[in-house]
């Protein structure tokens, strides 16, 4: 049995053991729940650790694959390579750092930690899913349990308006994104028509799609999953729903859960259609620069926490985008180093938030203010998270921007000059200025109480050590992720050759210094393809 | 002519006469034993005809060719006998809120049963209008029971009304293409299919007829009785309605469309894109503000005979298969769901009976959930993968007509609308104020029984589509296109 199927289905299994427990029995119903996170987490590790791109044919590594209606075309087939790898790290380190700061629920646990473990197994399981159905089925096991967790154990007075608001926002992108499936579906000839995305990747790139067909498909897509992701304009979605959300909820919604959509992108919309991704470029790079720049003013103007952290979860959303639009390698890998720093970044944050809620009972900034001194261990984190969060070098989410704009800046220089505003400046401005209004100053907080117990810090360490981790050495992503990105980046014309980083591929050798710069022109390209 | 072709009829007709007369010797308490009796005995015959039955290959007609035993007759005579059986259980529940002559509400609705049966048999518009009225009084009877409440009273009434309208306009209809082709059997109208489509009188004929049955299924425009009746009519009843009398109707209009005018079909294609998209609109928004729990479920009914409408608009093969395969999840959705209805809406049906139910009876909490979650079609259920199949059908036609990617957009919309009121009665089950009655629901086993097979039915035909996808591929054989 592939780890892959163990790591999401523990998960989901353990919800239904859950089920059959008496509700009384609250300390066997969260340690089961935390074991089974724990368990999905170390074996994600341990993948990820064992994993070497060049095992496999067919680039996937832990595949494994059975029959299971092969009258519809289905077939439960999982597989990682780069691109999903690091994701699937992520989200089990995230669903296991959500089960621990959970441990504040008091009121039916029992359905708080089912709902939980679904949506976290859920999403796992979309991404390693190689096989259609089962990528949009286990995504949309969350929907549900999202409602019921903003509905009961949401805080705020308008928690039934985004449980609706965010139910139906992301119902109806995940509709338009199972029409765009079945038509990439329909495209296939009648005999062999399958839901295997490595058939599909095969097939149409000997077939390419007929003109017509991908005119409206691929926008379908891009709309579909852009709504999932909260691309600018569908985003308002987003903010009020994390910060009505109990914190394990937000955490693994803002973490992991919208990272399907940029996922969605790079792993079907872009290698089936790519010749229609090259002609919406633009337009997703504006989009993309919507997120980073708007949604980023949005954000300097916000009073309450939650809302600017969501915000600012919607504006790193942007960057992801903007890699994508680049259409070349240095672009897809930084995006993908995006959606994996940010997950972390995202889901540490809104579990720092939550403890300010619970301790304070509010999240309003104008009224903090001088915590730092009550708080020594949350505060100390907190400044690292948002430090992180506006680009600060060390962390994951810095090489991961970087690349970014090296890639877009070939795309388009104005966006990418507009984006590195947006990214340094915007960002700094309402990070330092949140950091002020609530760890510095002289205000009295007596009978607030830090976290003192290891055990209640490990999932704030744990994350922040991903952080760090990915931050300081990032080509533990990038070698996965280039590898993977490398047919999608030749689909669109770019020439790459040679192996190493991304980096050197592109002749930038500033993390290597033994290569002199004219190693360049030992048969590596030179940045921008023929579109360019 | 061949009797044994009609065995299940006959044991469904043999049950429903056993049971009337075994009445005449029970005990009032023991009546709702007949229940179980009934329950029984459909058990038995569904099971008899999954085992034993003639498989409909090849096909086999009877009766001067009026009564055809094919794969999609039998296909749906298995719905039919499995909704019966959850329905009777239903009544079983439900037998405290029935006054008098609970042995004739069990007997009704087997007469019911086979007159569904009869109808998923037709080969001829005689036939049609057979059992077409065999269904009707039935209802008018069966919708009316509680002759004690002026809401049952009331809907029997308007059923009444509307049903004989439209028994007229399918008489009429008839008339009209007998007139022009002088026959009424469906093969030998097919036969001069080419030449009757040219006939405007025998056009208008055939639209009368599918007006007609477009009241069976509550599409527009003949959709107005179902949020009355299905208010009114006693729970179990109402779940049949739902249920049978709708994949009732849809088989009659599967066998008129695609068996006695597959020349007309054809260019009929615009007017049954219309008429799913206006019936999906009208039942999604109507639905937005009611209270009612058997209102809502009435234009929910109707929005989702605009979903199966889509099947049909198709005008392919594969939209046939999945209007057989969203019909058979749609049966044990909406049973399970009636299930939850019958025990906890008692004296009222408002929503807010519904508050605390999470606390009250977790089981029921959690099916009520999973059946608006299938009815919604959200994975992993049964209605879901049937919309997927419903919206697989319309693209698969989009690729040749770029109008009905319109219909998919507007199918679409309607999903999205109706995520707002399923979800409000998930709500309502989780986090509403909790209301005063907050005692414990006792569940019989039966039901608990039933409950536990409609939700594993609704999983299986969400997760593994094969068995019953390749069932109704083989059924739809017998339609042309």
């Amino acid at each position: 049995m592939s780890p892959l199927t163990i790591i999401f289905l523990l998960p989901l299994l353990t919800a239904l053991v859950l089920a059959l427990i008496p509700r009384n029995f609250r300390f066997s119903i969260r340690g089961l729940a935390l074991l089974a996170g724990l368990v999905s987490m170390l074996i994600a590790v341990h993948a990820f650790c064992k994993f070497d791109g060049q095992a496999s044919p067919s680039g996937f590594r832990f595949e494994e694959r059975h029959a299971w209606a092969p009258g519809a075309g289905i077939s439960y087939h999982v597989g990682a390579d780069g691109l999903n790898l690091g994701l699937i790290l992520m989200g089990a380190v995230v669903l296991f750092a959500a089960l621990c700061v959970s441990w504040r629920i008091h009121t039916r646990e029992k359905e708080y930690y089912i709902l939980l473990l679904l949506m976290g197994g859920g999403i796992l399981g979309a991404f390693a899913s190689l096989d259609l159905f089962f990528f949009y089925i286990l995504h949309e096991l969350a929907l549900v349990p999202a409602f019921i967790l903003i509905g009961v154990w949401g805080v705020g007075k308008d928690k039934n308006y985004a449980a609706y608001q965010i139910t139906l926002y992301l119902s109806l992108g995940a509709l338009l994104v199972l029409a765009g499936l079945l038509a990439v579906y329909l495209q296939m000839p009648g005999a062999s028509r399958t839901f295997d995305i490595v058939e599909l990747t095969r097939y149409f790139s000997a077939h390419p799609m007929q003109s017509g067909a991908e005119h409206w498909i691929f926008p379908l897509l891009l709309i579909g999953f852009g709504i999932l992701v909260s691309l600018y304009p569908f985003h308002t979605w987003a903010p009020l729903g994390y910060g009505t959300a109990p914190t394990g909820a937000a955490m693994i919604h803002a973490g992991v859960l919208k990272k399907f959509g940029l996922y969605g992108l790079l792993r079907i919309a872009l290698p089936l259609m790519p010749d229609e991704a090259q002609r919406w470029a633009l337009i997703i790079a504006a989009l993309g620069l919507g997120n980073v720049v708007l949604c980023g003013a949005v954000a300097m103007r916000q009073r309450e926490l939650n809302m600017l952290l969501g915000n600012s979860s919607v504006a790193h959303v942007g960057f992801a985008f903007l890699g994508i639009a680049s259409m070349s390698l240095i672009g897809f890998t930084g995006a993908v180093v995006v959606m994996v720093a940010h997950g972390f970044l995202a889901a540490l944050n809104y579990a720092l938030s939550g403890y300010l809620r619970e301790e304070l009972k509010t999240l309003d900034m104008d009224q903090m203010g001088g915590l730092l001194s009550r708080l020594p261990f949350i505060g100390t984190v907190m400044i690292m998270a948002m430090m992180a969060a506006c680009g600060l070098p060390g962390f994951a989410g810095f090489f991961g921007e970087t690349l970014v704009f090296f890639g877009s800046w070939h795309r388009s220089e104005v966006v990418t000059v507009l984006a590195i505003w947006g990214a340094l400046i915007v960002a700094g401005v309402y990070m330092l200025r949140a950091i002020r209004s609530i760890w510095h100053g002289d205000k009295q907080w007596p009978g607030l109480s830090d976290v003192t117990n290891p055990w209640r810090r490990l999932p704030y360490g744990l994350l922040l050590a991903a952080l760090l981790v990915f931050g300081c050495f990032p080509r533990l992503l990038t070698d996965n992720i280039k590898a993977s990105v490398t047919p999608v980046a030749r689909l669109m014309g770019e020439e790459i050759a040679g192996g190493g980083s991304v980096l050197k591929v592109y002749g930038l050798n500033s993390f290597s210094p033994r290569h002199p710069v004219e190693d360049n022109a030992s048969g590596a390209a030179v940045p921008g393809g023929p579109h360019r | 002519m061949n009797p044994a072709m009609l065995s299940l009829e006959l044991a469904v007709i043999g049950l429903a006469l056993a049971v009337l007369l075994i009445d005449l010797w029970t005990l009032h308490e023991f009546k709702h034993r007949l229940g179980y009796l009934a329950a029984a005995g459909l058990l038995v015959i569904l099971v008899a005809s999954l085992c034993c039955a003639s498989t409909g290959e090849p096909p086999a007609t009877g009766f001067s060719g009026m009564f055809v035993q094919d794969g999609l007759a039998l296909f749906f005579k298995r719905i039919f006998l499995a909704a019966g059986v959850l329905v009777v259980l239903m009544g079983v529940e439900f037998r405290d809120r029935i006054p008098m002559g609970l042995g004739e509400f069990f007997t009704i609705i087997l007469m019911e049963l086979a007159g569904m049966m009869f109808a998923a048999s037709a080969n001829d518009f005689v036939m049609v209008y057979v059992a077409m009225e065999m269904m009707s009084v039935s209802f008018y009877i069966l919708i009316s029971f509680q002759r004690s409440r002026s809401y049952s009273l009331e809907a029997g009434v308007k059923y009444l009304i509307l049903s004989a309208l439209s028994a007229g306009l399918l008489v009429f209809g008839i008339a009209l293409i007998f007139g022009t082709s002088g026959r009424t059997n469906f093969a030998v109208v097919a036969a001069e299919g080419t030449r009757l489509a040219q006939n405007k009188l025998f056009c208008l004929g055939a639209l009368l007829v599918l007006l007609g049955l477009a009241f069976k299924i509550s599409a527009v425009p003949m959709q107005m009785w179902a949020p009355d009746v299905y208010q009114g009519a006693p729970t179990p009843v109402t779940a049949f309605l739902a249920i049978g009398s709708k994949a009732a109707g849809f088989v009659l209009v599967l066998r008129v469309l695609f068996v006695a005018a597959p020349a007309l079909a054809l260019h009929w294609g615009k007017l049954f894109t219309w008429a799913a998209a206006l019936t999906i609109l009208y039942g999604n928004l109507c639905a937005i503000p009611q209270r009612s729990l058997k209102r809502l479920l009435g234009y929910s009914s109707i929005a989702n005979a605009g979903y199966i409408l889509l099947g049909v608009a198709a005008l392919n093969p594969p939209g046939s298969v999945a209007v057989l395969y969203y019909l058979a999840g749609y049966a044990f959705t909406l049973a399970v769901i009636f299930i939850v209805l019958c025990l906890v809406a008692r004296d009222s049906d408002d929503i807010a009976v519904l508050a605390g139910l999470n606390r009250r009876s977790p089981l029921l909490a959690l099916a009520l959930t999973l059946g608006m979650i299938s009815l919604a079609g959200i994975p992993p259920l049964a209605g879901f993968f049937g919309k997927l199949l419903l919206f697989k059908a319309v693209l698969e036609q989009a690729a040749v007509h770029r109008s009905y990617l319109w219909l998919a957009l507007v199918a679409i919309a309607g999903v999205v609308i109706s995520y707002y009121y399923y979800f409000g009665v998930i709500r309502a089950v989780y986090w509403s104020e909790e209301g005063p009655e907050m005692t414990p629901i006792a569940v019989s086993a039966p039901l608990k029984v039933s409950m536990g097979v409609c939700i594993a039915a609704m999983f299986y035909l969400g997760l593994c589509p094969d068995a019953v996808l390749s069932a109704a591929a083989k059924a739809v054989q017998a339609l042309r296109f």
